[in-house]
């Protein structure tokens, strides 16, 4: 019994001696720039006074507010579930030839500034457009298209993590005992996926519900969604009190969401056998999947289409000038530095952003999979679970200013360090990170490590030789989507970035932000080479695999 | 065998990380101590921190010489738009992140200015400048630069079409006009915000619900920003836009000189303009308050004042800087642009921004 229980203290030391560092630095970069602006709003004078933070969430313009938010978030996730998972299925279960280019193709989205892309948007949308006919420039239709545009490749990428290491024996022998390809899915595959469906979906909401550019862009003036509210009462109005009743708003609709998706994503067998499986030929009843894949391709592309033909559009006819300016500092030097070396500043950004993902998200993972032996235990790790979500549900207008007010003494003076940057574009990859590699984490059956352990593998090795191997793919997918989420990062890095070292994204905010002649082309041909370099190495990272250490 | 060649290849990455990773940068771009100039100023010297917005931008050259004359070295520290500078230097006015602060405009200056956040400092002003000076905050802060929003007209668009182009706010809610024009909206966009005080200034404070009203009945278009009207909707922006009236500058004329020709596209209506005034102040607190006065008195020199133009897209205040060629064919400047106090817009700018959109999204 003593020993029982000597075991058990040492289980959660090494609990908490692992989520410390995690907790620590989120706690840092995170829950202490947060509170202290919605501090702000509660002390308006130093006195407590929370009067005037009830009396904002009285407002008619806040229920109208939180109301769009809430519908058009939930009509975009769930449409790029459902866009998405016949491509999650297509992409990553079949042997399609060019799969892993047209994976990557469909991160570009992804990177690609909101600026920008609401003009592509709306040059296909708008009133002399090809689909103006549709009426759908400035209405939530449009909205909703470009949440989804952006977003569906969580979901494929997600799922198709997940979906690439399931163990397909179960379904084949549904099937050989008469199940029909729907009903294989319906009762074994999906249950199996839920939790990476649901994961992926709880962070494509959070990321639709916090869109800013697209819903301005994209929306005109006529819609505002929470975030874009905050941002106007914070900088244009300065009503901290109203900001701050917003992301009080704001926190508890994401921390309810994400209750709900734990207890969504909870299966009755989370020990599912994993293995890596090689993927196969097309089938006739794949059909279907793969012609969807193909319309979400062509939906997605025709966007990206007309940047890069904008891109090639120069005074006379068409020409590369816009990409050969981009080793200029522009039209009468209107840029800093010229878009290649922005470039340069954007991957080394992206390379560190992306380490610091997946090392806190790794210890996360490890952290929240590991199986609990008590209640206690097991609420702990699903509270931080929840808690590492939180970045993707939070303002990033509070998270900016936050990091001004709070973190401006020592020991935690860091409003100018270089490293501001990365943080920040990791805690918004954490989420995706952990969302990617928990479903396959929790799907290694407990007992291959013990059996490990007994068999006198240290916990790192163990480490080593039962989680890698399964690991190593989502790892991958995930390092993917930490590099996009960097290399496309705006808001926090505009409201962070030295100018003597700005990222593609904001070389291209600035080229589109004013007149001439060559501006609008360059900033284009910038999106187009931010969007190829993205695809590269994500190309480039998928190639880095362990050798194949088959099934189990 | 795997294993060793995991480890090679964990190696193989952390060897990449350390070479890509802005840490590793960080040490070999560290900026070199600048040679010590014969003749510099032997008091001077150290760092000196210009907080300012995303658009601030000067050419090198400039940089480089204010910091072999002076002896300070300058660092920029440009991110967000003006609002977000006015809110920043707000929130921070007890510690500042800089020593002297650049971009704070007319539309936003009281508000800065009530928190306290800048030291009295009044340089000589070049010849000019004083028109352009506060009339509360003129002893701490000092004008830079100037540049008007006014409603611009695609005049190559209007000849096509045969049609007499408007030149009045009054002709823009003129049915003959009816479809054709674009703004961005107040509550996102600066000059969006700068239109609307246009016409609060040209129809008093009663009267601009109703010229809006009757805008909005003539079908003009709202859109997010200046970008999205400018390259989006505009007939000359490069895009495929419809519409030949725009919200935009001043200056925008000079951007739309085909080559070869003499005469720009697109033209300026002077009656329409709002006037945005940029200021510079030192920072309460600074912890080179002299260096901060030394970047302001540099910002009001001939070299830089000059360089405004092409850099920043703005007007000088000095009347004895040069402007570029095109800019003084194609660009004019209103002589009496529409006016409304800085206190009046801070006194309420939260209920014209509520009664715009009520108007806007009825």
């Amino acid at each position: 019994m003593a020993g029982h229980h000597h075991a058990l203290t040492r289980r959660l030391l090494t609990l908490a001696g692992l989520a410390v560092g995690p907790v620590l630095v989120l706690g840092v970069f995170f829950v202490l720039p947060v509170s202290g602006m919605v501090a702000l709003g509660f002390w308006p004078d130093g006195a407590f006074d929370p009067g005037g933070v009830l009396e904002v969430l009285a407002r008619p313009r806040v229920h109208r507010v939180a109301w769009f938010t809430v519908w058009s978030a939930s009509a975009a996730t769930l449409l790029s579930v459902v866009l998405g998972m016949p491509a999650a299925f297509a992409l990553h279960r079949l042997a399609i030839p060019g799969r892993r280019l047209v994976r990557a193709a469909l991160l570009v989205p992804f990177v690609l500034p909101t600026v920008v892309v609401g003009v592509a948007f709306r040059e296909l949308l708008g009133e002399s457009g090809p689909l103006g006919f549709l009426g759908l420039d400035g209405t939530p239709v449009a909205i909703i298209a470009g949440l989804v545009f952006f977003n569906v490749a969580v979901v494929v990428r997600a799922v198709g993590a997940a979906w690439e290491s399931l163990d397909p024996r179960p379904g084949e022998a549904a099937a050989a005992l008469g199940a029909t390809p729907w009903q294989v899915f319906r009762t074994v595959t999906l249950p199996a996926l839920r939790p990476a469906v649901v994961g992926a979906a709880s962070v494509v909401f959070l990321f639709c519900a916090t869109a800013f550019g697209i819903v301005l862009t994209l929306g005109g003036v006529r819609y505002a969604t929470v975030e874009t509210e905050i941002y106007l009462l914070t900088t244009t109005l300065f009503d901290l009190q109203a900001a701050a009743a917003l992301s009080v708003l704001q926190l508890l609709v994401v921390t309810v969401l994400l209750a709900l998706a734990a207890r969504l994503r909870a299966v009755p067998d989370p020990s599912a056998h994993r293995a890596v499986v090689r993927a196969r030929g097309v089938r006739v009843p794949d059909v279907p999947a793969v012609a969807a894949t193909g319309v979400l391709l062509l939906a997605v592309a025709a966007p990206i289409a007309t940047l890069v033909a904008g891109s090639l559009q120069t005074t006379e006819g068409w020409g590369l000038d816009n990409y050969r300016a981009l080793t200029t500092t522009g039209d009468d030097g209107a840029l800093l530095v010229p878009v290649t070396e922005a470039l340069v500043t954007s991957l080394r950004t992206a390379v560190d952003a992306t380490w610091m993902a997946l090392l806190f998200g790794l210890v996360v993972g490890i952290v929240v999979t590991r199986r609990s032996h008590t209640r206690t235990e097991r609420r702990v790790r699903s509270v931080l679970d929840g808690f590492f979500m939180l970045p993707l549900g939070v303002s990033a207008v509070t998270l900016g200013f936050g990091f001004l007010i709070t973190l401006d003494r020592p020991p935690v003076d860091l409003r100018d360090s270089a490293l501001l940057v990365p943080i920040a574009q990791a805690l918004v990859a954490l989420p995706l990170v952990v969302r990617t590699i928990v479903p396959v984490l929790a799907g290694i059956d407990d007992r291959q490590r013990q059996a490990a352990a007994s068999l006198g593998a240290t916990p790192w090795r163990a480490l080593l030789t039962v989680d890698l191997p399964a690991l190593w793919k989502p790892l991958v997918a995930a390092s993917g989507f930490a590099f996009a989420v960097s290399l496309g990062e705006f808001g926090a890095t505009a409201f962070l970035a030295r100018d003597e070292r700005p990222t593609v994204p904001v070389v291209i905010f600035r080229l589109i932000g004013h007149p001439g002649e060559m501006n609008y082309g360059m900033a284009l041909a910038a999106s187009v080479v931010l969007a190829a370099a993205t695809a590269v190495v994500v190309l480039a990272v998928e190639r880095l695999r362990v050798p194949s250490v088959g099934a189990f | 065998m795997t294993t060793r060649l995991r480890a090679r290849m964990f190696a193989a990455t952390a060897l990449l990380v350390t070479g890509c990773s802005t840490m590793g940068g960080e040490t070999a771009e560290a900026p070199e101590p600048s040679p010590s100039t014969p003749g510099a100023a032997e008091e001077a010297g150290g760092e000196v921190v210009l907080v300012t917005h995303e658009s601030f931008h000067l050419p090198e050259k400039l940089v480089k010489a204010f910091e072999s004359e002076s002896g300070y070295d300058l660092t920029t520290r440009a991110a967000g738009d003006a609002g977000t500078l006015a809110a920043k230097l707000s929130l921070t006015a007890d510690n500042p992140t800089g020593d002297v602060a650049f971009g704070i405009d007319n539309t936003f200056a009281s508000r800065p200015l009530d928190e306290d956040v800048f030291d009295a400092f009044s340089p000589t002003l070049p010849e000019g400048a004083e028109d352009h000076v506060l009339e509360e905050g003129a002893d701490r802060l000092t004008p830079i630069d100037t540049g008007s929003v006014c409603v611009n007209i695609d005049r190559t668009w209007f000849e096509e079409e045969g049609l007499e182009p408007p030149r009045t706010l009054d002709d823009l809610v003129d049915p003959a006009y009816k479809g054709l024009f674009v703004t961005p909206g107040a509550p996102t966009s600066s000059p969006g915000m700068a239109f609307l005080l246009a016409t609060v200034a040209e129809y008093g404070e009663d009267g601009w619900h109703d010229y809006w009203a009757d805008l909005i009945a003539n079908d003009v278009k709202i859109v997010d920003g200046w970008e999205d009207a400018y390259y989006g909707d505009f007939t000359q922006g490069g895009g495929k836009g419809t519409r030949p009236i725009v919200l935009s500058y001043d200056s925008s004329p000079a951007f739309t000189v085909p080559e070869g020709a003499d005469e720009s596209t697109t033209e300026a209506l002077l009656d329409t303009c709002f006037r945005q005034v940029e200021y510079a102040g030192v920072l309460a607190g600074a912890d080179n308050p002299v260096g901060g006065q030394a970047v302001i008195e540099w910002l009001l020199t001939d070299e830089v004042q000059s360089a405004l133009p092409t850099s920043m897209y703005v007007f000088p205040v000095s009347a004895t800087a040069t402007i570029p060629d095109d800019w003084a064919k194609h660009a004019e400047q209103p002589t009496e642009p529409l006016e409304v106090s800085p206190e009046d817009i801070a006194a309420h700018r939260e209920e014209w921004l509520t009664e715009w959109q009520d108007i806007t999204t009825r």
